[in-house]
């Protein structure tokens, strides 16, 4: 079985090995491996091509652009996607306006380990691709799936443009697949995760495990909800997204982002802006509190959505 | 320690000064424009620190990386940067590097390796330095890159981060530290603590080197020794060079701040004037031949500037309004 950790580690493997571009730059992902082990035994199988990092965001993402600009494919890793906060200013005033300034791109890859997981705290914790979503001028993606890790990573390798990889540290271990693909949806797609007629969910990340655990909950009672996994928030497939509501009638956004101009707002905005007659309520959404993410598991567990809270969400949707 | 580099001639010194006359006659130029409203946007000038700038332009060569700050006009134009993408630039003409995306010193042309900077001060260090280790990675040797910043600079977090990780790698990083005493308003008594900028270069353990900013044959060796220091492995390099700058920090600013007696110290003086005098009192050129080399430049700039003027301005409607460079990823708002 293949863990999505492990999807992660042989997307950046298939990357070293087929484009002599790429490089592995972050702290402590040479020998040791990283702090989740996503680079584990690289460094040995590609030497002089994974390089430990001082503990310095902004210039390991400073040092990428530079790089990508000399015709490198550097893939950095943030320890935690709370820390690229310190690197900000090279993504969103560096990389994210290379290419509209002087028409030359900035093919990178910002490895975030992104989302909550028990005890990691408010520092530990944080879903960030709401804010890099906000920037022009660069891609955000949110593998959902084992399979999407693999083939979304080694996909962004290859894009020409600058990549937020928002990858959630929930599903590092526990979720597995049998298998990896060889081929997957186009970056930018959505993909329709289970089929349903009376209501749409539409999330991203370990919110789509709530949310079919959720969607499995209401079908006992003969409610078929339908889940659209957005695996990309920019650009976003609204497409799809509108395809759904006009079947459903119905929309709930679910994600483990703060509220406030996140993913289920631009969601919401769009589907009411482009697809209004296509509602039949008004649209719901389920984000995590606001507040900093707590530590205590019991203040977590509430804090982010989970199946239960999801569920009773679409309850309301659906009776209304 | 350094290693002794070539002398510099008669020639490159008289090479360099007249680079710097034109960097100050076409600012001079960018002044009165921005007085008459032309420009789009501020104006920055590097009035003062010409002779600094040029030594460092001047010793890279074709194929290393520059990456030039605000007052930086006079080592743009010796690294190959022109009157006519300058003009552009701060006209706000379609056909310049920027395409009026982007304007006034924030110009360049990365893929010649003249990196345009961003605003946000120490940001340009690592992104020389990741260029370097990329070029290391290719198996290309003898590369150096070379960066601008002032005294204000050297308090951000990304020149601490930037220099420290090109520390790290021994990179052949050549970080150029203008200090003209002034981040903006600010004077570096309110900058920094330690009793000389040059005394950070130990605590990265890189070399440092010291020069006179007013002073074109200290400021034309200590380059030299700096940028060859770092082509032959000898790992980062820090320069620092005191002056004055000798211009508000944008043309919108008087500089009325600045103390008297600064002005009236050395550091005060003028590296173009000083340079000129000297040229006039060591005979390598007459005061009539001096005089023809600025009414030449005067005459190119001011035929540059009248063409650019007439040159067709960014057309909103053309322009694809792209952020990426990948079509198939850009987002079409409905609502916009």
């Amino acid at each position: 079985m293949i863990t999505y950790l492990e999807a992660i580690r042989l997307a950046q493997q298939k990357a070293l090995a087929t484009d002599p571009r790429v490089f592995l730059y972050g702290q402590d992902i040479g020998s040791f491996g990283g702090a989740f082990k996503a680079t584990k035994n690289l460094s040995k199988e590609f030497p002089g091509r994974v390089f430990d990092a001082p503990l310095s965001e902004d210039a390991i993402v400073g040092m990428a652009i530079g790089a990508a600009i000399e015709g490198m494919r550097p893939i950095v890793e943030m320890q935690f996607a709370d820390f690229s906060t310190c690197g900000l200013n090279q993504i969103v005033n560096h990389a994210a306006t290379l290419y509209y300034r002087t028409g030359v791109p900035c093919p990178i890859v910002v490895r975030l380990p992104s989302g909550g997981t028990s005890g990691g705290g408010p520092f530990h914790s944080q879903s960030m691709e709401a804010l890099y979503a906000h920037y022009p001028g660069l891609v955000v993606l949110t593998p959902a799936t084992v399979e999407d890790a693999y083939t979304m990573l080694f996909d962004a390798v290859a894009l020409d443009d600058p990549v937020i990889f928002c990858e959630h540290k929930f599903l590092y271990n526990h979720l597995k697949a049998d298998a990896l693909p060889e081929t997957s949806l186009p970056i930018g797609k959505a993909r329709l995760a289970r089929a349903g007629r009376d209501a749409t969910i539409v999330t991203h990340g370990a919110m789509l495990h709530e949310s079919l655990a959720a969607a499995t909950e209401l079908a006992e009672d003969g409610f078929e909800l339908e889940i659209v996994d957005l695996r990309s928030v920019k650009p976003l497939d609204t497409d799809t997204i509108l395809a759904s509501v006009a079947r459903t009638g119905r929309l709930l956004c679910v994600s483990e982002e703060w509220p406030w101009g996140g993913v289920t707002a631009e969601v919401i905005a769009r589907v009411s802006a482009e697809g209004f007659g296509l509602l039949d309520v008004a649209p719901m959404r389920v984000n995590a509190k606001d507040t900093p993410v707590p530590y205590h598991p019991d203040l977590w567990s509430v804090h982010r959505p989970t199946a239960s809270t999801i569920a009773a969400a679409a309850r309301r949707l659906l009776l209304s | 320690m350094p290693k002794t580099s070539a002398a510099v001639t008669q020639a490159d010194y008289i090479k360099a000064y007249r680079i710097m006359l034109l960097s100050r006659v076409l600012e001079e130029k960018l002044a009165s424009l921005y007085r008459a409203g032309m420009i789009k946007g501020g104006v920055f000038l590097g009035r003062g620190q010409e002779a600094l700038s040029v030594s460092v332009g001047i010793h890279l060569h074709r194929g290393d990386i520059f990456a030039p700050l605000i007052r930086d006009q006079a080592g743009r134009l010796a690294f190959g940067d022109t009157v006519l993408d300058t003009l552009r630039t701060y006209l706000g003409s379609q056909l310049g590097s920027m395409r009026g995306r982007d304007g006034n010193i924030h110009r360049g042309r990365p893929r010649d390796g003249y990196y345009a900077m961003i605003s946000h001060l120490g940001a340009m260090i690592p992104a020389v330095s990741g260029a370097l280790f990329a070029r290391r990675l290719k198996g290309e040797s003898g590369v150096v890159g070379a960066t601008c910043i002032g005294d204000g600079g050297t308090s951000t977090g990304a020149f601490h981060e930037g220099l420290n990780a090109a520390a790290v790698e021994k990179l052949p990083l050549v970080v150029v530290v203008a200090n003209n005493q002034y981040a903006y308003s600010t004077p570096n008594s309110r900058q920094y603590a330690c009793a000389d900028l040059l005394d950070k270069a130990a605590g990265y353990g890189v070399v440092g080197h010291k020069a006179d900013g007013t002073n074109l044959l200290d400021c034309l060796q200590t380059l030299r020794r700096a940028v060859q220091n770092a082509r032959e492995g000898g790992g980062p390099q820090l320069v620092v060079a005191d002056l004055l700058r000798l211009v508000g920090h944008g043309e919108h600013d008087d500089g009325q701040y600045v103390d008297p007696k600064l002005k009236a110290s050395p550091l005060g003086g003028d590296c173009l004037a000083i340079a000129e005098h000297h040229i006039l009192e060591q005979k390598w050129a007459t005061a009539e031949e001096h005089a023809s080399w600025r009414s030449e430049v005067e005459t190119e700039v001011n035929s540059t500037a009248d063409r650019v003027r007439r040159e067709p301005t960014p057309d909103p409607e053309e322009d694809d309004w792209a952020a990426l460079s990948c079509p198939e990823y850009r987002e079409h708002y409905a609502t916009s």
